[in-house]
């Protein structure tokens, strides 16, 4: 199980004191169909990439709030990791990205038809970001409002 | 870090008319950011769906967390795996 305990010393006594984000109200959209007709998405913050993408930016002051969009025919196995993050073992997502990104897995509940498909596009972000206001201003109003584009019904958030 | 950045952007695509669940590792994190539904998992930092390799449990978990998008409410909701 994560805890704060299993995490280096400076790191914990940085998140005590640190000032978290509270959704208030709580938005809500109930789904609007089953999720055996609904279209699906991935929104991962584990930072990958498709191979050809810039990396994430592990320099940017208060961490990098950009996204990358990865396509439904992506290989996952060759999603690449640029998180900046030494806090948590990357050999796992290195291992199998699914772990993060689990593409794989929806394309085995489509087949199945468990849910009614997965969008064309997904959206990544490196989730190392202390200071989240750009990202809660800019990017994820923008990546929400491309999912809207596409039609997307629901969301799957998976951090690292 | 992460567990915050989930929440906050399901809120923008909620706020947008997409539901959302989001993997929570940290249960005391997902307390605070307030996800609208949230599956708090038992497993470490890197490993959101369990373990590499190992489909079933991946598949599991993401069950699991789909089955919240058809819940009710009211928001937030925070099951545990």
């Amino acid at each position: 199980m994560a805890t704060m305990d299993e995490l280096p010393l400076r790191l914990r006594a940085f998140l005590r004191v640190y000032p978290w984000r509270s959704l208030n109200p709580v938005p809500w959209t109930r789904m609007p169909k089953s999720i055996a007709d609904g279209n699906l998405s991935i929104v991962s913050t584990a930072g990958l990439t498709e191979k050809d993408q810039p990396a994430f930016d592990r320099w940017v002051q208060g961490g990098d709030f950009s996204f990358r969009t990865i396509s439904s025919d992506v290989d996952v196995r060759n999603l690449v990791d640029s998180h900046r993050s030494e806090s948590f073992d990357h050999s796992g997502i290195h291992a199998d990205p699914n772990l993060a990104f689990p593409l794989d897995r929806l394309r085995e509940l489509e087949r199945e038809g468990r849910i009614g498909r997965i969008n064309r596009r997904h959206w990544s972000f490196m989730g190392s970001i202390t200071a989240p206001g750009r990202l809660v201003a800019r990017t994820a109003p923008e990546a929400a409002q491309q999912a809207v584009d596409d039609g997307v019904d629901a969301a799957l958030l998976v951090p690292a | 870090m992460c567990n915050q950045a989930v929440g906050l952007i399901a809120g923008e695509f909620e706020k947008r008319g997409i539901s959302t669940v989001c993997i929570v590792l940290l249960r005391e994190v997902a307390k605070r950011v307030r996800p609208p539904r949230s599956l708090f998992v038992p497993f470490p930092h890197g490993y959101p769906l369990g373990a590499p390799n190992d489909a079933p449990l991946q598949r599991q978990v993401i069950e699991r967390a789909l089955a919240l998008l058809e819940d009710p409410g009211p928001p937030p909701l925070l099951a545990e795996l």
